[in-house]
C-alpha cells in the first residue's frame, strides 16, 4: 500500500467535509477496497473512514419501507431485517464469507458497484431508493454501468430505502473461486407488478430482465418464463463461463428464485 | 481394538499444541535485530528481451539500502535440474541457465528482473517501483504444441522449445504400435491433465543473515528439505561452502512439492545480507506465489488402450506433451518422465506398455512436482481410457479392471513399464471397496436424486503408485543426480531422553509425533521421552528432505536402523553392568535383561552409565550412546487403492456435487493411522480439487488469468463431503523394515480420475452421449459438454 | 501517525499507527502476536481471522485505526486461563483437526463464532459458515468433525482412523 491518513468522523456532514481534501476517498468496511489498495491499484491520500457515522447505522421499518443506514453492515442486515425483508436478510447473509459480512456494509457495496456483487440487485428489483447526503435516487437511476454509479465525487450512500414487497427471493449461482454471483437474480413481487434483477452477468452491469417481470407480473410461477430466453449479447465472457451460459443461468435462477419466492 | 500407544496407535498429535496457541515458529515470525526487508521487481509481460535496466532513481530513494540486477548475478552458477533425461535419440535433454534473477531476457510473468532491499516494505515496494526497465515484448509461448513449430525460442541459445524427447521403454515401441495395430479393440482418449497451482497456505519466505568475522550465513526458509537446499545453493548456485551455510527450516506451513525446490529468491537474500551486512527477509504475497511457485501437472496427452475380444489389456500406448515451463525447476525432468512414464502399467498384466514423452518450454511458471507428481498424470491417463474402454465394450467397468488386476500370487511383478512391485492385493482392496461404499445401494440412491432432477453417477478407479523415492542404485542409473536415502541420529541423554534427528521435515505430516511412536515401541520407553529435531542443517546428519512419500519409508527406515544401533550398543553396556554375555542380554519393555533371569538394568541406568563409564573397558565400549544410520531402500514402494464415489450433477447449470467419496489404500503396515487417514483426506481434498475446480490459466499473452484466490478456486469446506477411508488391507512393504509404504500422494493420486468416472457416468444416465471432459469440471464445463452432446 | 488503543486479549494496549497500517500488521509486527498469519491478499484464506468486539474479522482486510477503543481476541487469548487448550482446541487436537498448522489460527477463531451463533450446527452448517477459511492439507473432513465434536454433538459415526 501507498502511505495515506484515516479520518474516523462521527457525523455525515464531518465525512462529507473530510472528503473535500484532494485525493481524499470513503472507506466503508474496506472489503474491496483494501485489497485493491494492497494491489497498489488505488493511491489515495486520505481515506474517510464512514464506520462510526451514528446516522448511517442500523435497520428500521416505517410503513412498508425499509430503510438501511449506510454503514450498515452485512450481518446487520442479515440479523435484523430477517423479519421485515426475509429475501434480503438472505442475500445480505450470503454475500462473502462470516467475517467479510461483519465488515462490508451496503453503502459500500452500492457504491462500488461491482458486476457480481449481490446488492445492487436487491436495490434494482425492489425499486430502492439510494439516499446521499444531497440527494435521493431511484436505483434505476443509480446504477450506471460496472463499477459506475449515478455518486458525483465526494458524495456518499447515506442509507438505502427498500419498499418491502409481497414476496421476494435471491438465487445466486456462485463464481466458484470469489464465491461473488457468476449469476445472481433477486426476483421482487409488489402489489402492482414483480420486478426481476439480474447481477453478475452483463457487461453493463446490473440490469433488470423486463420481459420476465412482464411474464411474471400476470402469472407469478417459473413455468411463466418458458417461452422466454434471454440473449448471450453484452453477457460477460470469462474463466468461468461464457456468456451463453449466464445467459441461460439467469432462466434458470430467475425461475429457481420465483418457485422459492412462493 | 486400536493399541494406545506404539506402533499401530492413533497417537495425538503433540505438535499440535503449539499450532493451536498460535505459537508455531514459521519463517515470517522470525524477527531479527536490524532486519531489513527485500522486494522484487518482476516482469509484467510473458517474454521479452531486456533493453535495459536503470536503477539510480530506486537507490537514491528513501530507505533504500541495495539493489540488484541480474547483471549482479552474471558470474555465479544456475539453478540446476536435478535429473539429466537422455531424448530417445540418445541426446541429452536440453539445459538453459536458470539465474538468480532474469538477465538478458524475461521468461514469465513474475520473472524477477531486480530486488530491492530497504528499511521497510512500503519503501522496498516505492523503491522496486521506481527501477527503471525497457523491454522489447516479443509474442508469448504458451501452447505446447504449437511451441515445437516456429522459430520463436524461451531460451534463444539452445534453437528449440523441446527439453528433450524421451521413449519409454524405447525398446518396447514396435512390439507396442504391432499389439495396438492387431488388437481387436482399441479406445482411444485424449485429454488434457490440468495445470495447478500447489498453493500451500504459507506464502514462502526466505530470511538469510550473514556473520562477517566468520563469513557465515544463516538461511531461515520455507523448505521441505533444507539440506538439498544447502547443497544446490553451495555446489551450484552461490559456491558458499556447506560448512559456511546453515539453512533452517522451520515450522513450514504446508508444502505439497512446492517448497522442495531452491529458488532464487533464496540466493537473493543471502547475497544481500552479505553486501549490506543487516538481515535480508522476503515474504511472497499471494500473487507472487501463483505467479513464481512451481506449478503442477500440466499434461497434454492421447492415451491408446488395445485390448482382444475378451477386454484381456494387450497394450497402452501413450503420447504427453508436458510443460516444464520457462526454466527447468529442481525435479521438473523426473516428474513427467520416470515418476510418470514407469506407472503406465498400473495394477494391470498388460504385456505392452510404450510412453512417449515431450517436455516443452514455454513462456510460464516453472512446473514441478506437485502432489502425486506424475503418478495422478498416469493414474488419470490410465483408469481414464480404463472406464471409457469398458463403456466401448459394455463390460462393467469394475469387472473390466478386475479380469486385468495383478493377482496376489504373482509378487514380485515385474510390470511392462519398468517397475517391480514387490506386494499389493487389488482385489481385496476392491472388495472392500465395494463394501465400505455400499455400492449395492446405488441403486436406489440414483432413483432418488432423478426424482429430484439430478444425475447421479458412480465413478471407480484403481491405483497404483511408486513412492518413497527411493533407492540411490536405481534412480542413478534413471538419471538422478542426487542420491535418494535418507539418515537419522538417534543421540540417548545421559538422563535417558531421547533426540532423534531426522532428514526428513515435517510440515503438516504429524513427524514429532510419529517417528517417536517407532522408537518407543522399540526401545520399550515412554515416547514422551522422545524429541523430534528436524529441519536444520547445522543439528542433522543430513537428509533428503519431505515429498514423494518418503518420509516414513525412507528416514523412517533411517530411524530404525539407528535405533537398532542404540540397542545394541545398549546391550553391550549392560552385558558389562551385568557381568553377562552381550548375547545372553534382552530388551524388554524397556529393561535389559539376562534371559531366563530376573536380574536386569532399566534402559535409564543404562544410558547414565553410557555417560559416566566410570569402569568401561575402553577398548570394547566406547562412552556415549548416540547412533547414526543413513537407509538407502531396496526399491520404491508401491501404495495402491480402490477408489469410487458417486456424484450428482444438476443438468440445468452442470454443477457437480461430490456425495459420496470411498478410499480403500494399501499403505502396508500403518505406524499412525489417525496421521494416515488425515494424508488421505488431504490427498483427496486437492484430487477432487483439481477435479472439479482448479485450473491455473495463461492467456494467449502469457498472463496468468488465474493468480489470485479470486479466480483460483480452492476446495473450500462445502465443495467437499465426508470421506470414507479405509486401509485395512494392507500387504507390508517387503523391503523396509518396518513394512510401511508411502500414504501422502495416495489421495491426489486416486481421486480425479475416480470423479470424471462418476461424473461422465451421471451424463450417460441422463442420455447425454459425454464420453470425456477435460479437468475441471466446472459448471460451465459440464454444462457445455451436455448441450454439444 | 495515528495514536489507538485498544484491548488486545485482556490487556492494553496503545501505539502509534499511520492510516495504511493493518490490524494484521500491528498484531504481528508491532505486538509479537505472530499467531494471526497472513495467506492471502484479497481477504478469502481467513488465516488472519480475529475477534474485534466479539465477531470475527479478518484482520488483513482492516486497518488498525479503524480498531480504536476495540476489544480484540487473537488465536494467542484462546487457551484456557491454566494453559490448557479450550473446547475447541482440544477438539482439533483430538479430531486431527490440523496438519501444518498455518490456517489453524483462523479455523479456531471462525469455529469460536460458529459455535457463539449457532451452538449445535449442522455439518452443512459448520461447511458453509467455513467459506471464509481455506485449509490446503486436511480436506475439512476433521475440521468439520472437531467443530461438531467441541459443539458437544456425538461424530462417532462420521469415519475416523
Amino acid at each position: 500500500m501507498y502511505a495515506f491518513d484515516i479520518e474516523t468522523p462521527t457525523t455525515i456532514a464531518d465525512a462529507v467535509a473530510a472528503l473535500k481534501a484532494d485525493e481524499a476517498q470513503p472507506l466503508g468496511g474496506g472489503q474491496t477496497l483494501i485489497p485493491t489498495l494492497k494491489a497498489r491499484l488505488a493511491a489515495p491520500s486520505k481515506l474517510i473512514s464512514l464506520a462510526r457515522v451514528a446516522d448511517m447505522q442500523g435497520v428500521s421499518v416505517a410503513g412498508d419501507t425499509l430503510r438501511i443506514g449506510g454503514a450498515t453492515t452485512h450481518a446487520t442486515v442479515a440479523s435484523d431485517a430477517a423479519q421485515s425483508y426475509p429475501g434480503l436478510a438472505a442475500l445480505a447473509g450470503h454475500i462473502g464469507d462470516p467475517a467479510v459480512r461483519n465488515r462490508g456494509t451496503i453503502g459500500g457495496s452500492i457504491a462500488n458497484n461491482d458486476p457480481a456483487a449481490c446488492y445492487p440487485a436487491a436495490a434494482l428489483a425492489s425499486g430502492a431508493t439510494i439516499v446521499t447526503d444531497t440527494r435521493e435516487i431511484a436505483a434505476d437511476d443509480f446504477f450506471v454501468g460496472m463499477f459506475e454509479t449515478a455518486l458525483a465525487e465526494g458524495e456518499i450512500v447515506t442509507a438505502v430505502s427498500f419498499p418491502i414487497p409481497q414476496a421476494a427471493n435471491y438465487q445466486k449461482f456462485v463464481q466458484p473461486a470469489s464465491r461473488f454471483s457468476l449469476v445472481g437474480v433477486f426476483v421482487a413481487k409488489y402489489a402492482d407488478g414483480v420486478r426481476v434483477a439480474v447481477t453478475g452477468a452483463s457487461e453493463g452491469g446490473v440490469f433488470r430482465w423486463t420481459e420476465a417481470e412482464q411474464a411474471l407480473s400476470s402469472d407469478f410461477s417459473a413455468d411463466a418464463l418458458k417461452d422466454l430466453s434471454v440473449s448471450a449479447d453484452g453477457m460477460i465472457s470469462d474463466l468461468h463461463g461464457t456468456g451463453d451460459y449466464r445467459a441461460h443461468l439467469v432462466k434458470v435462477m430467475t425461475g429457481r428464485a420465483v418457485k422459492a419466492a412462493g | 481394538m486400536p493399541k494406545d500407544t506404539g506402533i499401530g496407535a492413533p497417537t495425538r498429535r503433540r505438535e499440535d499444541v503449539r499450532f493451536l496457541k498460535g505459537a508455531g515458529e514459521y519463517t515470517d515470525d522470525i524477527k531479527t535485530y536490524g532486519q531489513t526487508v527485500a522486494v522484487f521487481a518482476r516482469s509484467t509481460v510473458a517474454n521479452g528481451i531486456i533493453k535495459s535496466i536503470d536503477t539510480s532513481a530506486a537507490e537514491a530513494m528513501p530507505g533504500v539500502l541495495a539493489v540488484f540486477t541480474g547483471a549482479d548475478f552474471a558470474e555465479v552458477g544456475g539453478n540446476p535440474a536435478g535429473w539429466l533425461i537422455n531424448s530417445r535419440d540418445g541426446e541429452p535433454m536440453k539445459e538453459p541457465k536458470r539465474p538468480v534473477l532474469a538477465h538478458g531476457k524475461v521468461r514469465h510473468v513474475g520473472d524477477a528482473y531486480a530486488a530491492v532491499i530497504a528499511e521497510t516494505d512500503r519503501e522496498a515496494r516505492d523503491a522496486a517501483e521506481a527501477i527503471e526497465i525497457e523491454i522489447e515484448e516479443l509474442p508469448a509461448i504458451i501452447d505446447v504444441k504449437e511451441a515445437l513449430t516456429g522459430d520463436n525460442f524461451v531460451h534463444d541459445e539452445i534453437g528449440t522449445n523441446q527439453c528433450f524427447d524421451w521413449g519409454w521403454i524405447e525398446d518396447n515401441r514396435a512390439a507396442t504400435d504391432e499389439a495396438i495395430k492387431n488388437a481387436a479393440h482399441v479406445t482411444t482418449l485424449e485429454l488434457v491433465n490440468n495445470r495447478l497451482v500447489p498453493n500451500a497456505m504459507e506464502p514462502r519466505c526466505s530470511m538469510a543473515t550473514y556473520k562477517a568475522s566468520d563469513d557465515e550465513y544463516i538461511l531461515h526458509t520455507t523448505s521441505q528439505n533444507p539440506h538439498l537446499t544447502r547443497l544446490l545453493i553451495s555446489a551450484f548456485v552461490m559456491g558458499i561452502p556447506e560448512n559456511k551455510l546453515t539453512v533452517i527450516a522451520p515450522d513450514v506451513g504446508g508444502g505439497f512439492g512446492s517448497k522442495i525446490y531452491h529458488y532464487g529468491e533464496e540466493a537473493l537474500v543471502l547475497a544481500a545480507a552479505k553486501r549490506i551486512g543487516r538481515p535480508v527477509k522476503w515474504t511472497a504475497d499471494r500473487t507472487e506465489a501463483f505467479l513464481t511457485d512451481a506449478h503442477g501437472r500440466d499434461h497434454v496427452t492421447k492415451i491408446e488402450l488395445a485390448t482382444d475380444a475378451e477386454g484381456n489389456f494387450q497394450a497402452f500406448r501413450t503420447e504427453t506433451y508436458a510443460n516444464v515451463g520457462a526454466y527447468l525447476s529442481n525435479f521438473a525432468t523426473a516428474t513427467p518422465t520416470f515418476l510418470h512414464g514407469t506407472l503406465m502399467a498400473g495394477n494391470y498384466t498388460v504385456p505392452n506398455v510404450y510412453v512417449n514423452v515431450k517436455a516443452v518450454f514455454t513462456n510460464t511458471a516453472p512446473v514441478d512436482a506437485y502432489r502425486g507428481a506424475g503418478r495422478p498424470e498416469a493414474t488419470y491417463s490410465l483408469e481414464r481410457v480404463i472406464d471409457k474402454c469398458a463403456r466401448e465394450l459394455g463390460m462393467d467397468p469394475i469387472e473390466l479392471r478386475r479380469k486385468n488386476f495383478i493377482k496376489p500370487d504373482q509378487y514380485p511383478y515385474a510390470s511392462a513399464a519398468g517397475l517391480e512391485y514387490d506386494a499389493g492385493n487389488y482385489d481385496a482392496l476392491m472388495d472392500k471397496m465395494e463394501e465400505v461404499a455400499d455400492i449395492k445401494g446405488f441403486a436406489a440412491r440414483r432413483a432418488e436424486s432423478e426424482a429430484k432432477g439430478l444425475l447421479r453417477g458412480f465413478g471407480v478407479n484403481a491405483y497404483i503408485e511408486a513412492c518413497g523415492i527411493a533407492p540411490s542404485n536405481l534412480v542413478g542409473v534413471l538419471g538422478s543426480r542426487v542420491g535418494l536415502y535418507d539418515a537419522a541420529t538417534v543421540r540417548v541423554n545421559a538422563t535417558g531422553n531421547l533426540s532423534v534427528m531426522v532428514g526428513a521435515h515435517s510440515h503438516g505430516q504429524g513427524h514429532e509425533t510419529v517417528f517417536p511412536q517407532v522408537v518407543a515401541e522399540m526401545l520399550g520407553i515412554d515416547a514422551s521421552s522422545i524429541d523430534i529435531v528436524h529441519g536444520d542443517t547445522s543439528k542433522i546428519p543430513f537428509g533428503m528432505g519431505t515429498y514423494g512419500s518418503r518420509s516414513l519409508a525412507v528416514c523412517g527406515s533411517a530411524v530404525v536402523r539407528a535405533t537398532e544401533k542404540i540397542i545394541n550398543k545398549a546391550k553391550k553396556i549392560a552385558a558389562h553392568m551385568l557381568e553377562a554375555s552381550e548375547t545372553d542380554i534382552e530388551l524388554k519393555d524397556g529393561s535389559f535383561t539376562i534371559a531366563g533371569t530376573d536380574k536386569s538394568v532399566s534402559f535409564g541406568e543404562v544410558a547414565l552409565k553410557a555417560y559416566i563409564p566410570h569402569d568401561f573397558p575402553l577398548e570394547d565400549i566406547e562412552p556415549g550412546l548416540e547412533e547414526t544410520a543413513f537407509y538407502d531402500p531396496a526399491n520404491f514402494t508401491y501404495p495402491s487403492g480402490a477408489y469410487c464415489c458417486e456424484v450428482e450433477v444438476d443438468p440445468d447449470t452442470g454443477k457437480v456435487r461430490v456425495d459420496r467419496f470411498a478410499a480403500v489404500d494399501d499403505f502396508g503396515n500403518v505406524i499412525n493411522p489417525m496421521v494416515v487417514t488425515g494424508q488421505v483426506h488431504g490427498g483427496l481434498g486437492q484430487g477432487i480439487g483439481q477435479a472439479l475446480l482448479e485450473a491455473a490459466r495463461y492467456n494467449s499473452d502469457g498472463q496468468l488469468e488465474s493468480a489470485s484466490y479470486m479466480d483460483y478456486t480452492m476446495p473450500r469446506a462445502d465443495d467437499l463431503p465426508f470421506y470414507t477411508v479405509d486401509h485395512s488391507q494392507g500387504t507390508p512393504c517387503t523391503h523396509n523394515p518396518l513394512g510401511v509404504k508411502g500414504c501422502g500422494e495416495a489421495g491426489a493420486i486416486g481421486s480425479p480420475p475416480t470423479i470424471v468416472n462418476a461424473v461422465i457416468d451421471a451424463l450417460q444416465s441422463g442420455g447425454k452421449n459425454v464420453t470425456h471432459i477435460d479437468m475441471p469440471l466446472t459448471p460451465h464445463r459440464v454444462w457445455s459438454a451436455m448441450n454439444s452432446a | 501517525m495515528t495514536k489507538v488503543t485498544m484491548t488486545i486479549n485482556g490487556k492494553s494496549v496503545s501505539r502509534d499507527v499511520e492510516g495504511q497500517t493493518l490490524l494484521v500488521s500491528l498484531l504481528r509486527e508491532d505486538l509479537h502476536l505472530t499467531g494471526t498469519h497472513v495467506g492471502c491478499d484479497t481477504s478469502q484464506c481467513g488465516a488472519c481471522t480475529v475477534h474485534v468486539n466479539g465477531k470475527s474479522v479478518k484482520s488483513c482486510t482492516m486497518f488498525a485505526a479503524e480498531a480504536d477503543g476495540a476489544e480484540v481476541k487473537t488465536i494467542e487469548g484462546m487457551a484456557n486461563a491454566d494453559g490448557s487448550l479450550n473446547v475447541i482446541q482440544q477438539a482439533f487436537q483430538d479430531h486431527h483437526g490440523l496438519q501444518c498448522g498455518f490456517c489453524t489460527p483462523g479455523m479456531v477463531m471462525a469455529a469460536t463464532s460458529l459455535l457463539k451463533e449457532n451452538p449445535k450446527p449442522t455439518e452443512q452448517e459448520v461447511r458453509v459458515y467455513l467459506e471464509g477459511n481455506i485449509c490446503r492439507c486436511t480436506g475439512y473432513h476433521n475440521i468439520v468433525k472437531a467443530i461438531m465434536a467441541a459443539s458437544g454433538q456425538d461424530v462417532s459415526a462420521i469415519a475416523a482412523e
